[in-house]
Formats: structure tokens, sequence, C-alpha cells
């Protein structure tokens, strides 16, 4: 009888599974993404197609177009999993529910935060962020993004429970995501300004390492919650 | 007969209703343990409570003689739970989500792989493990719930209405595998509303009765 096992066994299923899960729903994965692009694409038609001035704008812009996304699609995290008895699995197998919300929320990045990274170099032309800034904003992105799907799965662990949780998450996980917004400006904004941005960055770094290591307890934790009735 | 699971002074409330008024149960490996009462009366929350998923009581649990809280990963090792909802996703294949559900339990690979082939095979999926579960019958994706029973040795069987959606055939085989786990010294705690046909003596607890 295997009471202990490798630890990484379980984790590595799980990733697995959630991103077969996407391939096989490929709509799901497109939608944050749609989002993205759509909502970016509109401001230059609200706010005027003056190159300045959009310049001006365009870090916040995608950054808080980026946060919308995460926070859209964090939503769906659990709530699959909890419907179809999936959850309840998880929390009585025995390998750690840890390493399993690890692995939930690394496929969630792969399947949000990696591709809004690939894209926004994509936005920054649009939005006609100057070219100095495009490297930074992805570093930025990429490691920013990494700590609002740990967020996200934070609020949506303990609201998965609840039947209608959509207006509780925005409102547990926004405020949390603000720190994240203003270092992820901060690095885009640096490197426009011809500085150097490594300073936010490793803020940025930092607030990842944080995420990954202690988010994960309260998303476990918040699952226990949800799934205990 | 071994001690396996042990409840004292158990009690659960649910909307100022008790539910579960100072049970003391004990099962022993080769028991079969089946819940009855009638709706709402509070099955499936004991069954909960039991495996852990509940923590909404008071009174203890012990597994082997040890306070659960202690012996929670060995006790989830030696467990398998089947609820009302069957954790089988629908865009997966029944062989796709057993391997999860293997790997979940430590087996992986070729191990893992051939048990679930033999898992599928023992629960009439012989032929469906490649089709995604969405194009199943209920009664099969119910099948394919099943089959984890068969995915590694566990002491201990929480089954909450096991026969849903299964057909005549499958409700004999499926107590033919209870009696079978049962005589070879696994214990069972079960609901049904469906008379059990059981090769095998049965206790019976009864919920909200009076």
């Amino acid at each position: 009888m295997a009471a202990y096992q490798p630890v990484g066994i379980g984790f590595v299923a799980t990733l697995r599974r959630d991103l077969l899960l996407a391939f096989r729903r490929r709509s799901d994965f497109f939608n944050p993404l749609a989002f993205f692009l759509i909502v970016c694409s509109l401001f230059p038609m609200g706010v005027g197609p003056d190159p300045k001035q959009l310049a001006i704008l365009a870090p916040g812009i995608m950054w808080v177009v980026a946060l919308l996304a995460c926070l859209l699609s964090s939503d769906t995290l659990f709530r699959s999993d909890f419907d179809d008895g999936s959850l309840e699995l998880m929390l009585l197998s025995p390998s750690s529910l840890y390493l399993q919300v690890l692995a939930k929320t690394l496929a969630h990045w792969l399947l949000t935060g990696f591709p809004l990274t690939i894209l926004s170099p994509l936005l920054a032309l649009l939005l006609q962020l100057p070219a100095s800034g495009t490297v930074a904003m992805m570093l930025a992105m990429a490691v920013g993004t990494a700590s609002l799907s740990f967020i996200g799965a934070i609020g949506a662990g303990l609201t998965v429970g609840l039947r209608k949780g959509g207006l509780l998450l925005s409102l547990i996980i926004l405020p949390l995501y603000v720190p994240v917004l203003i270092f992820g400006v901060g690095t885009v904004q640096a490197a426009v300004d011809g500085f150097n941005y490594l300073g936010p960055l490793a803020v940025l770094g930092a607030l990842l390492a944080l995420a990954a290591t202690l988010a994960p307890l309260a998303i476990a934790a918040g699952v226990r919650i949800s799934v205990d009735n | 007969m071994t001690l396996l699971l042990q409840t004292v002074d158990l009690c659960c409330e649910r909307d100022g209703r008790r539910l579960v008024d100072q049970l003391n149960l004990t099962v022993e490996e080769g028991q079969i343990h089946q819940i009855e009462g009638p709706n709402g009366s509070g099955k499936t929350s004991l069954l909960r409570i039991l495996s852990g998923l509940s923590s909404r009581y008071s009174g203890n649990l012990h597994w082997r003689g040890k306070a659960m809280s202690r012996v929670r990963a060995e006790y989830l090792a030696e467990l398998t739970y089947l609820g009302h909802s069957s954790g089988v996703k629908a865009v997966l294949t029944p062989r796709e989500n057993l391997m999860w559900h293997a790997a979940l339990r430590g087996l992986v690979d070729d191990t893992a792989q051939a048990l679930v082939m033999t898992a599928l095979d023992k629960v009439g999926l012989y032929g469906y493990e490649d089709a995604a579960c969405f194009t199943l019958s209920a009664g099969q994706q119910r099948r394919v719930a099943l089959a984890r029973l068969f995915l590694g040795q566990s002491a201990l069987w929480i089954l909450d209405e096991p026969f849903t959606a299964i057909d005549k055939h499958g409700v004999g085989e499926l107590e033919y595998w209870i009696a079978d786990y049962a005589k070879s010294g696994g214990a069972v705690v079960l609901t049904t509303h469906h008379e059990l046909n059981i090769d095998h003596a049965i206790q019976r607890v009864l919920l909200g009765g009076t």
C-alpha cells in the first residue's frame, strides 16, 4: 500500500489533464485572448489615433485589459471540477492538495497569461508603444500574469461553492491585483523613459515568488472550505 | 476481524435538524454497512463526514484505532469514495479519466495502463476506452466512475448510491463485486434505495428513523 509516494506524480497528472481539457475545449481557451485583443484594439478608436497620446496610455491600457482578461478566466479555474465532483476526489486523493492546486494554477497561466504575453508585442504595436518598451512589456507580462493567476485562484477556490460568486470574486481579487498592476506598468514606463527597468521587474518577481509559495496554501484551504458542506 | 473505521458519538446537524444523533458505528474488515433512511435523512451528509469531505460534525472519527486527524494521509491512501457526482470529465476518454485517478493514487506508466485497462474491462467498457465520455450513455459514464474501485488496493469503499443509472445486469455485477470485495477483507459503507441482493451479511444503519 503506497501511503507515501513520489510527490510529483499527482502534479504532472493534473497539469497534463488540465492542458488536455483545454485542448479539447478550445473555445474556452480563446475567450480571454479574444477579449484582450478586441478591447485593446477598441482604445485607438475611443481615445483617437494620435500616436503620442496612445503611447502615453499604452502601458496602462494593456495592463488593465490583461488584468480583466485574467479576472474573467479565473472564475472557471475550479468551476467544472467542482460541478462534476473531480474536486472532491482531488481532496480525497492521497496526493498533496498543495501540488495539485499548484498544477491547476500553472495550467491556468499557460492557457491565459502565457498567450497574453505572446500577444503583447502585437498589441504594443497597435497602441503605438515605443519599441524600447516591448521587451520590458513581455517580461513584465510573463511574470505579472503568473502572479495574477495565483491571486485569481485564491478567489476562485473560495467562491467556487457559491452559486453566484461572480461579483464576490471580483471584490476579493481586484484589490490584490493592484500591486501587480502598479509594478507592471512601472516596468514598462521605466523602459519607455529609458531608465533601467530591472528594479520594478524584480519587485514583480518577488511578488511572484511570494504568490507561488504561499498562494497554494490559501487556494487549498479555500477549496476545502468550498467543498465542505 | 480488524477494526477499520469507528465513529464515537457522531452528531451532525443541518439547518437546525439533527440528522445523525450519537452514532457509534464500527466498521470492521469484511463488513458491509448499508445506511438507510428516507430522502433528506442525512445519508449523503454522513458519508461525506466519514470520507473526510465534511467537517461539520461533532464527535470523533478513528481509523484503525487512531484519531482521524493524525492518520488522514494513511486513511486517504486506503479509501475509495464514490459520490453522487462521478468525477468523470465528459471531454476526456474513459482511459484518460482513469489514468488521472490512477496517478492521484501514485500509479504511473505501465502499471497504471495495465490496471486501467483491466478495470475498464471489468466494468464492461472494453472497446470504449478511447471514445470521449460525452458519447457514452449515462450508465456507461457511471461505469467509468465505478472502474475507479479497481484502481489500487483500498481497505474501505464508501459508495453513495452506486446503483444509479446502472442496468439490471450491471446491478447484479456490482452486487457481486461488493460481496467479493467484502469476502476478500474489504469493508463497504454504502447508501442505496435498492434492495440489496448480496450473498453476504449486511449491517443496517437507520437514519432519521422514527
